[in-house]
């Protein structure tokens, strides 16, 4: 055990030994993305000469500007598909949670032990079937198919962050709430999701990284005109009429990845509050 | 008129019968009290008065009116709970005026309400605040405001004071039994402390096992209990058991036997005994009826002194707890700190049997007696 003084910090000897370790794993862990991001402002010809970890001699934004042009309707795309899938997926998981919790009815214990295995099944298992229904709606190829798809996926988890936040929230709410009058509608609008923060931004987080970064959804069920960014970026690198532009490859996936990365910068700390976020006191 | 019937109300889930068919009405204006230890069904019955829980049957009348059909926010009636559950998003005012906001009530009528019940509970300070921002006993003044704000013809208290520290509990006692004399509302209150069940309400229902055991006012459950769970459950320190042997006869009057260590003696009683006489019943006396001598007494009927051996002496302050043992059962006296004898020794101790009562040793039942012809 690593000594520790009355104020609670560890000596400088015990410091240095979990530091040095931490610091180490997280360059490790950093490494490719920093060799992304060199390879992205170097020139090809910089690219086939010189050694991969190399600082660009002549640093350049041309492969982000090439790659922003290949990917630029894409990333729109999957905006279209990201945001509405979110907040839809979102939106029912609380509403799931309030009735699964507070408004329970008979069955309903059943109806949450079904939709937990929805966080069970593959992805592949659904594609066909899925696919089928996509035609019968009409929806196949479309954003929206996309979204309907992303949205029924994500529920199970959506329910199940949202379920296991309101359980821990006294009943006694609801019950001095519908004793001051209030209905269903009025008591999850007014009571409970102005208690949802923390798990909304988990949530928020969760689907908008799953469906963002999902890749055979995207590829199985759209169109040319629907294509969201993974898979777009899939076809800029493994494009063959050319030969391999690196740079371009590296910017275009950086790019890609870039939304996600922003969600979590912005709002990791309430995602990890979130997530440990017990009842409310009070 | 009646404020409040409670008919043959029962209530299972699947095979666990919780209320058993309870029976209670009360009048316009009283203050009935719920004691019984936890898990006895106080909260459940609560919930069932509220709305918020259907009975498996039965009814519930409030203000002549079945309500059995409407739902929580149609019945007239506020509820504190022992969480308090105040809107955490909301601060002291939104939280008192919520109810009111949701019946479209006039602004300024809300406006008129918050004032009204912040002054009267002293919470005029803290209507910008929100409950995490409050201490206990003030989210506990908040949440009877909430219930004020609307006038309602029942209010139901759930424990309101369990979650308080010893003082702050005693005072805020006294403040509810304030506010019911001031606004002599109709307030069914549950809680499992006996003390509080004593002082607040003007009747009590003493529940155990989803049965009531006992419905009758303060004195009536403290001197004349039905059976030996209200004996037991109601007054602190509790009642003493003592088992023992009838003896005597009819021309010379009853008694009971005692013994201890040191010998034995008859506690006379004044009721007919005679069915049960040579047999066991259960004596039942409390620690006060058990003194010092006080020898201006010693001539009253049914008042005798006898040598007891002391075991442990308990020093309260006003009183000392003496403890002895009859028939092999330890036995609590009250008796003045000045006369408290020594361990190991006796004293001399003064039975008062005026107030004792008997039960039946098997089924618990009180076991009543005309009273003796005999001198
Ligand atoms: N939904 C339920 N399903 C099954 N049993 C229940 C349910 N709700 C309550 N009970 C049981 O009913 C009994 C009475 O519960 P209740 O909450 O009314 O007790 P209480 O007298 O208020 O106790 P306490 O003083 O601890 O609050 C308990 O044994 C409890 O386990
Ligand atoms: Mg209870």
């Amino acid at each position: 055990m690593a000594e520790t003084t009355l104020d609670g910090k560890r000596s400088p000897l015990a410091r240095a030994l979990v530091y040095g370790p931490l610091i180490l794993f997280a360059a490790y862990f950093l490494l490719p993305l920093v060799v992304m991001l060199l390879t992205s402002i170097k020139s090809m010809a910089e690219i086939n000469s010189g050694n991969l970890l190399s600082l660009p001699t002549a640093p350049t934004l041309e492969p982000w500007r090439k790659a922003w042009s290949e990917m630029s309707g894409y990333f729109l795309n999957s905006f279209i598909i990201v945001v509405p899938a979110v907040a839809i997926s979102t939106a029912i998981g609380a509403f799931n949670g309030f009735v699964l919790t507070k408004w329970r009815f008979r069955g309903s214990e059943l109806l949450f032990g079904m939709l937990l295995v929805g966080c069970f099944i593959p992805f592949q298992v659904i594609l066909l079937p899925m696919a089928r229904l996509l035609g019968q709606l009409g929806l196949a190829g479309t954003s929206g198919g996309l979204i309907f798809v992303h949205v029924v996926y994500g529920l199970a988890f959506t329910t199940l962050f949202f379920r296991n936040f309101y359980v821990a929230l006294p009943d006694e709410l609801v019950k001095a709430a519908r004793i001051d009058g209030a209905g269903f509608f009025t008591i999850f609008w007014r009571i409970i999701l102005p208690l949802s923060g923390p798990i909304i931004v988990v949530c928020v987080i969760w689907q908008f990284t799953q469906i963002w970064n999902d890749f055979l959804f995207g590829v199985v069920y759209s169109s040319s005109e629907s294509r969201p960014i993974t898979v777009a970026l899939n076809n800029v690198v493994n494009t063959t009429t050319t030969a391999k532009e690196y740079n371009v490859n590296m910017a275009a996936a950086l790019l890609a990845a870039a939304p996600t990365l922003v969600v979590y910068v912005l709002a990791g700390k309430h995602f990890v509050a979130g997530l440990t976020a017990g009842a409310v006191k009070g | 008129m009646s404020s409040l019937s409670i008919r043959n109300i029962k209530k299972s889930f699947g095979n666990t019968h919780i209320l058993k068919g309870i029976n209670l009405s009360i009048e316009a204006g009283q203050f009935l009290t719920l004691v019984g230890p936890s898990g006895c069904g106080k909260s459940t019955l609560l919930n069932i008065i509220a709305g918020l829980e259907s009975p498996t049957s039965g009814e519930i009348l409030i203000g002549d009116r079945n309500v059995n059909k409407l739902s929580p926010k149609d019945r007239d009636i506020a509820m504190v709970f022992q969480s308090y559950a105040l809107y955490p998003n909301m601060n002291v005012r939104k939280n008192i005026l919520f109810g009111l906001e949701i019946r479209k009530v006039p602004k300024a009528e809300q406006e008129e309400a918050v004032q009204r019940i912040a002054r009267m509970l002293q919470i005029e300070a803290l209507l910008d605040r929100k409950p995490a921002q409050l201490s206990g006993g003030q989210r506990q003044r908040v949440a009877m405001g909430r219930a004020l704000a609307r006038d309602p013809k029942l209010f139901l208290f759930d424990e309101p004071l369990s979650n308080l520290d010893a003082k702050l509990r005693v005072s805020m006692r006294a403040e509810i039994k304030q506010l019911h004399q001031r606004l002599k509302t109709t307030i069914v209150y549950v809680t499992h402390d006996q003390i509080e069940a004593m002082t607040l309400g003007d009747r009590i229902a003493v529940l155990n096992g989803g049965e009531v055991q006992q419905f009758g006012s303060p004195d009536e459950i403290y001197n004349d209990p039905a059976n030996r769970f209200v004996a037991d459950f109601i007054g602190s320190p509790p009642m003493n058991f003592i088992p023992c042997e009838v003896v005597g006869s009819p021309s010379q009057g009853f008694g009971v036997k005692m013994n201890h260590e040191f010998g034995d003696f008859v506690l006379e009683t004044g009721g007919d005994l005679k069915p049960w006489l040579g047999k066991h019943v259960v004596l039942g006396i409390r620690p006060e009826q058990i003194t010092h001598v006080v020898s201006s007494r010693l001539q009253e009927r049914g008042v005798s002194g006898h040598a007891c051996p002391v075991h442990l002496c308990e020093p309260t302050g006003p009183d000392t707890l003496v403890t002895t043992s009859l028939n092999q059962t330890k036995v609590l006296a009250r008796v003045r700190p000045d006369s408290a004898g020594t361990p190991g020794q006796t004293m001399d101790m003064m039975f008062d049997m005026t107030k004792a009562v008997f039960f039946d040793p098997d089924s618990g039942e009180r076991l009543r007696f005309h009273l003796s012809q005999a001198a």
